[in-house]
């Protein structure tokens, strides 16, 4: 039933991003015809495009090379839309996830000591890390990061990617280097691959703990001062208890919330850590297509997005359900 | 599935999801020995196609054409004043042919190709090959198809293979362009075999299938090739287009941040760094372990263009108003960091090369004087168009020219467009009334310059610039060998009407820049990109 509430939001997209990736200014026929393109080489260009049809009968092409699967070419990369989601949506994710359970295990932490004493040491020293975090741009802390870790002290390894080019990827499972590592049992590229990953998910990390730790703390204080924290705490729970299971188990649902959103905006928004770090991720690849118009690239990263985000509303509602006993499916 | 949510259930679900998700790709897996004889090699572009003919290709990717192919001719090597390598124009080197010989009308050039060259799979290079090759170039259309018409190519039907060893090329004219012309990358010779093998009906230049591989005769093969991240190459050891490749391997990788590129090679991780900002270039030749080859390239000039079809720039005073309101030195010293050659302060058409300096200087008394002789004493207000993705040094420039315009009061306001719309804007549509242009031709020839960007329509004059005379000077010295002795003073001529006019006002001819930290042997090529097949590691 929820699978099927994405269906018209799915073909809303489609029909949005065809739209706009028409509406960019510029045009690739001339983009692409070369350096020394002559009037008539543009349009036969624009011809082998296909750009010369009349806009339904793009569209009506377009849905069905959808339906058979085929998102087109990117004319910028020279390869098939879906071969290159493929390859870059795990680099992005991996790098994403990463940087949020680094952000997740110690904003939430900073977020409950927080509140349980505001005003303290602790109040503050979240209070800056998080302002501090929000306020560098993900750019700015990269290349600082780069600098101190890379280029002054040599701790960290080359930016230059995923895996330094002495290791051999290992086979392809997941996507995920680190888990396709671990699969094959090659310690030693799995290693490479963490030295490599550690610098850019730092960089988001530091970004992303702003929105967290500020909503855990918030939600959690008004938890603790709620009614029944005062209930649990006159009939003499211990203060274990009452901050786990009952105020922080409440103060999760906004949490978690968040998170689903810092999730969404990061994996769009880290084109600037994956630029500093040479990461081949999806949101560079969105960038590049955009300033070259390339048509197929754009509309295949916005549906990709889209199918992505109703998958993440999916989960995070699930997980809603599981926290808070209130809501179910089946009581509906 | 029973969607009663329960936390276990909930791992369940999400295990399942991550599989599904997972993606089968067959990957390529070798071992890569980072040893003594690999070079690496960082840029901030990325290589979209490893056939150069195929609609799309963007220029980095040319480089693939330069490493894994031969062509049938190849320029020679010269030592620059610094030092560094240079390709040699004027001297004609065989890659694939043993040699060749021109009819006495000079219309049928007859190469012999060296019978010990073979393909990378091992069959041998013939005469079918070329002509199979030099086909395609002219049929796929687009780029390749322009490049080639540039050298008198046209038609398969000029193309002919005489036998097994053999080639001719027939002209319809004599031209100078022609040989020079199979010297570029374009017509660089394809394995017809293997290609037939893999074209369909829909498909019959095979491009889906040289998009991803090499099947030529290179000093080259491309064996792993991760688009966005990484191309490498690996050396052929049967090569016998020119002496064998100092470098085993040669790894480029694509790092698009600049700052991140400049560390990589101050710390030595990598050998090269190609195309590196003139800033980067003037701080990192201080130091000591970096070397920086900073080579003009050649035929190339930034030039403030000057719209014919704005009305105020139709007035010749007004034009040279702003030529001398341009403060070319600081432009040169804040934009380019000294890197390049100065094209202004000129004493007049100085013999037949080109580029060469325009007789403008910064002058304000004369600008203000030339604008009062027009008919916009008072001045004019005009959009001054700078290209997003040449922001480095159009924006600077842009900068200085305004702040000096508006002493005149000649009011701008900087607008920048960006890549994909600027190209459209200002060669095709050829409507911004102000802009900044680059231009640079392959063909080392100042008749070839003016073809492109002096010639009324042609896709480079973004100023709709039309003149009779250079019409017909440039149609008359386009295919002159260079020494007849008509042609020094035709193109003289044409440098005199230019200087005149001021479609382009010149300001100077860039410099391409490469930093290496223990990388030997980088050679300056016309077409900009890397040839790796001198590269050794020091």
């Amino acid at each position: 039933m929820r699978l099927a509430q994405a269906i018209p939001v799915v073909l809303g997209v489609v029909l949005v991003s065809f739209l706009l990736t028409r509406a960019l200014p510029g045009d690739p026929a001339a983009y692409f015809a070369g350096d020394a393109a002559t009037p008539e080489s543009i349009a036969a260009t624009r011809a082998k495009l296909g750009l010369d049809k009349s806009m339904p009968e793009q569209f009506l092409r377009y849905c069905g090379d959808l339906l058979r699967g085929d998102l087109g070419q990117s004319l910028s990369t020279g390869q098939p839309v879906l071969d290159e989601l493929t390859r870059r949506l795990p680099a992005s994710l991996e790098l994403t996830l990463t940087a949020l359970l680094i952000s997740c295990g110690i904003a939430v932490p900073l977020g409950v000591l927080a509140a349980t004493r505001p005003g303290s040491w602790v109040d503050h020293l979240c209070r800056v890390l998080v302002t501090a975090g929000v306020s560098l741009p993900t750019f700015f802390t990269g290349v600082v990061l780069i600098y101190v870790f890379y280029y002054l002290t040599g701790w960290a390894p080359s930016p230059l990617g995923r895996l330094d080019f002495i290791y051999i990827e290992p086979p392809t499972v997941t996507g995920f280097l680190l888990i396709d590592a671990a699969l094959d049992g090659d310690g030693e590229t799995w290693a490479a691959a963490l030295r490599q990953l550690i610098l850019p998910a730092l960089t988001l990390a530091l970004f992303t703990m702003a929105p967290i730790a500020r909503m855990t703390r918030a939600a959690m204080l008004s938890a603790l001062s709620s009614d029944f924290i005062r209930t649990a705490r006159a009939a003499g729970l211990t203060s274990r208890k009452v901050l786990f299971a009952y105020a922080f188990r409440n103060a999760l649902l906004p949490v978690v919330t968040t998170l689903g959103m810092v999730f969404s905006f990061t994996l769009g928004a880290n084109v600037l850590v994956e630029k500093v770090f040479a990461w081949p991720g999806i949101g560079s690849f969105a960038v590049e297509a955009l300033v070259a118009s390339d048509y197929a690239a754009v509309q295949g990263f916005v549906l990709c997005m889209a199918l992505l985000f109703v998958a993440l509303n999916l989960v995070i509602d699930m997980a809603y359900s599981l926290i808070d006993p209130r809501i179910g499916f089946d009581s509906k | 599935m029973d969607i009663t949510p329960s936390r276990r259930g909930f791992l369940k679900l999400g295990a399942s999801g991550a599989v599904i998700a997972a993606s089968q790709l067959p990957f390529l897996k070798y071992a890569q020995a980072a040893g003594e004889e690999t070079v690496v090699v960082v840029m901030g572009q990325t290589i979209n196609s490893l056939d150069l003919h195929r609609t799309g290709t963007n220029r980095p990717s040319y480089q693939v054409a330069v490493n894994c192919y031969d062509r049938l001719v190849s320029f020679g090597t010269k030592e620059m004043p610094d030092g560094s390598l240079s390709y040699d124009y004027s001297v004609i080197e065989p890659e694939l042919a043993e040699s060749w010989t021109v009819s006495d009308d000079g219309t049928v050039y007859t190469f012999k190709i060296k019978p010990e060259a073979r393909f990378q799979d091992g069959s041998k290079v013939t005469a079918h090959d070329v002509k199979w090759s030099f086909d395609r170039a002219v049929s796929v259309g687009g780029f390749p198809t322009v490049q080639m018409k540039a050298g008198g190519l046209e038609r398969p039907d000029q193309f002919a293979a005489v036998d097994d060893e053999t080639f001719t090329v027939t002209l319809d004219e004599a031209s100078k362009l022609a040989l020079p012309d199979l010297a570029v990358p374009v017509p660089f010779i394809l394995n017809s075999a293997v290609a037939r093998a893999n074209a369909t009906e829909a498909d019959p230049w095979a491009m889906e299938f040289v998009h991803k591989n090499t099947i030529g005769s290179g000093a080259f093969k491309v064996v792993r090739w991760d688009p966005g991240q990484q191309l490498v190459y690996e050396r052929n050891d049967d090569w016998t287009g020119g002496p064998l490749p100092g470098a085993k391997r040669v790894v480029l990788r694509e790092v698009p941040s600049q700052s991140t590129r400049r560390a990589l090679i101050e710390r030595g991780d990598v050998q090269l760094s190609y195309n590196i900002p003139n800033k980067d270039a003037a701080e990192l030749d201080a130091m000591d372990d970096v070397a920086v080859y900073s080579t003009p390239i050649e035929n190339a000039i930034y030039v403030v263009s000057l719209n014919y079809d704005f009305e105020p720039f139709q007035d010749p005073d007004v034009r040279k108003a702003v030529a001398y309101a341009i403060p070319y030195e600081q432009i040169f010293k804040t934009a380019a960091y000294g890197r390049g050659v100065p094209m202004w302060g000129g004493k007049g058409v100085d013999g037949p090369a080109w580029p060469q300096p325009s007789p403008y200087e910064y002058n304000l008394d004369k600008a203000k004087a030339h604008l009062e002789k027009s008919g916009f004493a008072n001045g004019f207000e005009v959009p001054f168009s700078i290209d997003l993705s040449q922001a480095d040094w159009m924006e600077p420039t842009a900068l200085l020219i305004q702040e000096n315009l508006a002493k005149l009061g000649i009011t701008t306001q900087i607008d920048k467009i960006p890549g994909a719309n600027w190209r459209t804007a200002s060669l095709v549509e050829k409507r911004l009334p102000l802009a900044l242009e680059t231009f640079g031709g392959w063909l080392n020839y100042p008749c070839y310059y003016f073809f492109w960007a002096y010639l009324d329509g042609h896709l480079f004059n973004s100023s709709n610039y039309k003149n009779d005379e250079i019409e017909a000077l440039v149609a008359k010295t386009l295919k002159m060998p260079v020494d007849n002795p008509e042609y020094a003073p035709a193109v003289q001529r044409m440098f005199e009407i230019a200087f005149e006019d001021l479609p382009r006002i010149p300001l100077w001819q860039p410099a391409l820049n490469v930093a290496s930290n223990g990388a030997e042997g980088y050679e300056y090529w016309f077409h900009r990109e890397l040839d790796a097949r001198k590269l050794t590691k020091a």
